[in-house]
């Protein structure tokens, strides 16, 4: 019987090309159904009813949301080039850094970007003490995963390229090759590695997409202050 | 001593700490619980999660396991024989993982807005946020039980450690605010399944007392809203 995989995505989520990069390092063939968020298709209402939101992936029919769950599922249900370690207390660590990743360092990247002045600097800090955790856990490594690109490279590879675009919209830099260098040594290996280098969208599309996103938070906050 | 290869750093009031307790319990796993002072963390905390500096941590073998539901996996891998945590099936798996990241990045966060609102109008949405999140919970309770007494089916799993660490403050919430939030009319899968959950063998003996973690809130609301008062105070007062 043949396997039925397809990806609901936009074209520029951070969150759906993990899965897009999952699948591609395991060779799993899949469909690609992009959505726009503005008109979503009744199908992504269906399958993910709870947040309305893309990434899904529908195996055989089953829907799965959330990209590390989806990561979990990929790696559970193909066993071909594992994401994580078999060893629990590195997978229990890549699950720690994974949700780091997001949690903390996400945040506050994305604060670096979208905020101004006091806020942006204060955000600036946080982004560089959480960025110092991430540069210690790098450190002899190629790869989070080690030689290889694992679960926790993938959680964290929007790094990789987003924060370059972030860094010439807004004129500051983020990851300092200086300052971080295994860090900013993983965002080059990780961006050229071909499967990553092939599926990620056009650097100039982003770079509008972003600036017109800047453009409009600051247009309304000065458009909200007294 | 096979009690001293895994330590719980934790705090009693903590229900990310309570879900390693019962999780624990379920692998009959022997462990020393390490009662922390979160206004005095000790160093072994402070070594064993530098990064968030808070409870729970796993400490197995000497090597520190950090954020609850990678704890709760760790705990079904390290100890992998039967009562299994979470589901076998890949996909079963992944439906438990799902609605874990939703108790505990939504509802949880509803919860917690709770606390924080101001005034009667934000109280009350923030009391209806909490009580639509477990709506859709309890769905997703009819879905996974499949009419057996819990998420998991006939023992507690992964879910209900999950969603039954928050009963004891969802309590507190329903006492504090002296609303129903976990109503038998409007979830009475969910109603069901908190009380089954209370007198599960893994978690009755863990379970705080809940009228000892109500008294406990309220004396730390209190001391929070002194302190508030405090700092808007007019100066020379």
């Amino acid at each position: 019987m043949g396997e039925e995989v397809k990806l609901f995505r936009t074209w520029s989520s951070s969150f759906a090309l993990r899965i897009v990069w999952a699948l591609k390092i395991k060779g799993i063939e899949y469909e690609t159904v992009f959505e726009d968020l503005s008109n979503k298709s009744p199908l992504l209402l269906q399958y993910n009813p709870v947040h309305k939101k893309v990434p899904i992936l529908v195996h055989n029919g089953k829907p799965i949301a959330e990209s590390f769950v989806i990561l979990e599922y990929i790696d559970e249900t193909w066993k071909q080039a594992p994401l994580l370690l078999e060893d629990p207390y590195e997978r229990a660590k890549a699950r720690f850094w994974a949700k780091f990743g997001d949690d903390k360092v996400l945040t506050s990247v994305w604060n670096v970007f979208i905020k101004q002045g006091k806020e942006q600097e204060e955000a600036l800090v946080a982004a560089t003490e959480n960025l110092k955790f991430l540069e210690e856990e790098m450190k002899g490594k190629k790869f989070f995963g080690g030689e290889r690109i694992g679960y926790v490279d993938l959680a964290l590879g929007f790094l990789a390229n987003l924060i370059s675009i972030f860094e010439e919209i807004i004129g500051l830099k983020i990851v300092d090759e200086e300052k971080f260098p295994s860090l900013y040594s993983w965002m080059q290996d990780f961006a050229e590695a071909p499967i990553i280098r092939d599926n990620w969208p056009p650097r100039d599309k982003m770079i509008v997409k972003f600036q017109a996103l800047l453009d409009a938070t600051i247009a309304s906050s000065s458009s909200s202050s007294k | 001593m096979a009690g001293s290869e895994v330590k719980v750093l934790g705090t009693w009031a903590s229900p990310f700490a309570l879900r390693v307790h019962i999780a624990l319990g379920i692998k009959s796993v022997k462990y020393e619980w390490v009662e922390e002072n979160l206004e005095a963390k000790s160093q072994l905390l402070l070594e064993s999660n530098p990064i968030n500096k808070q409870v729970p941590v796993l400490i197995h073998h000497h090597k520190p396991i950090c954020e609850s539901l990678a704890i709760l996996q760790y705990i079904d891998e390290a100890w992998p024989s039967a009562p299994s945590i979470l589901p076998s099936d890949p996909y079963h798996r992944a439906v438990a993982r799902f609605w874990a990241a939703y108790i505990d990045h939504k509802w949880f966060t509803w919860l917690k807005g709770v606390a924080s609102a101001e005034g009667a109008e934000a109280k009350k949405a923030a009391l209806d946020q909490v009580r639509e999140g477990l709506v859709v919970v309890e769905e997703a309770f009819g879905k996974c039980s499949k009419g057996k007494d819990f998420f998991s089916g006939d023992r507690i799993g992964y879910l209900d450690i999950v969603l039954g660490c928050f009963l004891g403050w969802l309590y507190v919430a329903e006492k504090r605010n002296d609303v129903k939030l976990l109503d038998e009319e409007k979830m009475p899968g969910l109603a069901a399944w908190a009380i089954k959950f209370c007198l599960e063998g893994a978690v009755k003996d863990v379970m705080p007392d809940k009228d000892e973690l109500l008294d406990y809130a309220n004396m730390v609301f209190q001391a929070m809203a002194k302190a508030k008062a405090k700092l808007n105070a007019p100066p020379n007062n």
